[in-house]
């Protein structure tokens, strides 16, 4: 080994070290919980990309509570309609943040909520369709005040 | 003691598409944070929203502790005809609030 390369290498490592202490106090779930959790509503299920909007501020100032809106391109008819729409966070430290039961009877498939995000992140919707698909679209949002802080 | 808002429209025409939207005041307490002596400060989640009209289920939610404090919730539902709208919400701890009102479909 050069020396230049033990110098990176220590530099990589020294890095790594500087960075700890800057993860959040709230244990975020991991990526193993987040697949468990979309794993557990959507069996062996992969969603695809589209049909789902998600509307968000792509800036949140307080991560305590974030509108949010999902809207599915659905006709929801008897025999085309959604379901069930879920909401994942991967930062969170539980990855389930909402699920939302609507059928033919909703005539669009709209909802809206006010959610926490501990950080900034990717939020996930899926929409599970009568037909048995599943479509998925994901949002970032930038958290300047996280959620889960004490003193709140 | 819980103060719930159900905003809607009192009339409709059959067929037509009316927004319904709830709310609770409800600490949603995640079971996370700790209190100034470090104490973990009890879950407290309201787990369910379900919203029958004339006595079918039109909406449910299930609410985790990502949902923020004092839960909204917006969704639609067709007018078929008059009738009461019972909105329940169910707290992981057994809680439970019910609030009625009803649609006069012309």
């Amino acid at each position: 080994m050069q020396r230049r390369q033990v110098i990176a290498l220590g530099l990589k490592a020294a890095a790594t070290v500087a960075l700890l202490p800057l993860l959040p106090y709230a244990a975020s779930a991991t990526d193993a919980q987040m697949a468990d959790a979309m794993k557990q509503v959507l069996g062996a299920m992969v969603p695809k990309s589209g049909r789902v909007t998600i509307d968000i501020p792509p800036l949140a100032e307080n991560g305590n509570s974030v509108p949010v809106t999902v809207i599915v391109e659905s006709p929801m008819t008897a025999v085309d309609h959604v379901k069930t729409i879920y909401l994942f966070s991967p930062v969170n430290p539980a990855p389930d943040v909402a699920h939302f039961h609507l059928g033919p009877r909703s005539g669009r498939a709209r909802v809206q909520t006010s959610i926490r995000l501990a950080n900034t992140q990717n939020l996930h919707a899926v929409a599970v369709m009568s037909d048995g698909s599943a479509w998925m679209q994901t949002a970032e949002v930038i958290v300047t005040l996280s959620a889960c802080v004490d003193a709140g | 003691m819980r103060t719930a808002r159900i905003v809607m429209p009192k009339t409709a025409k059959k067929g037509e598409i009316i927004d319904i939207k709830t709310l609770i005041t409800h600490p949603m307490e995640t079971g996370y944070r700790r209190d100034d002596v470090g104490a973990a400060i009890a879950r407290d989640i309201i787990g369910q929203l379900r919203v029958t009209y004339a006595g079918t289920e039109v909406f449910r939610m299930t609410m985790f502790p990502g949902v923020a404090a004092n839960p909204f919730a917006a969704f639609t539902t067709i007018a078929t005809a008059t009738g009461e709208f019972v909105f329940t919400w169910t707290g992981e701890n057994g809680e439970g609030h019910v609030e009625r009102t009803t649609l006069t479909v012309a």
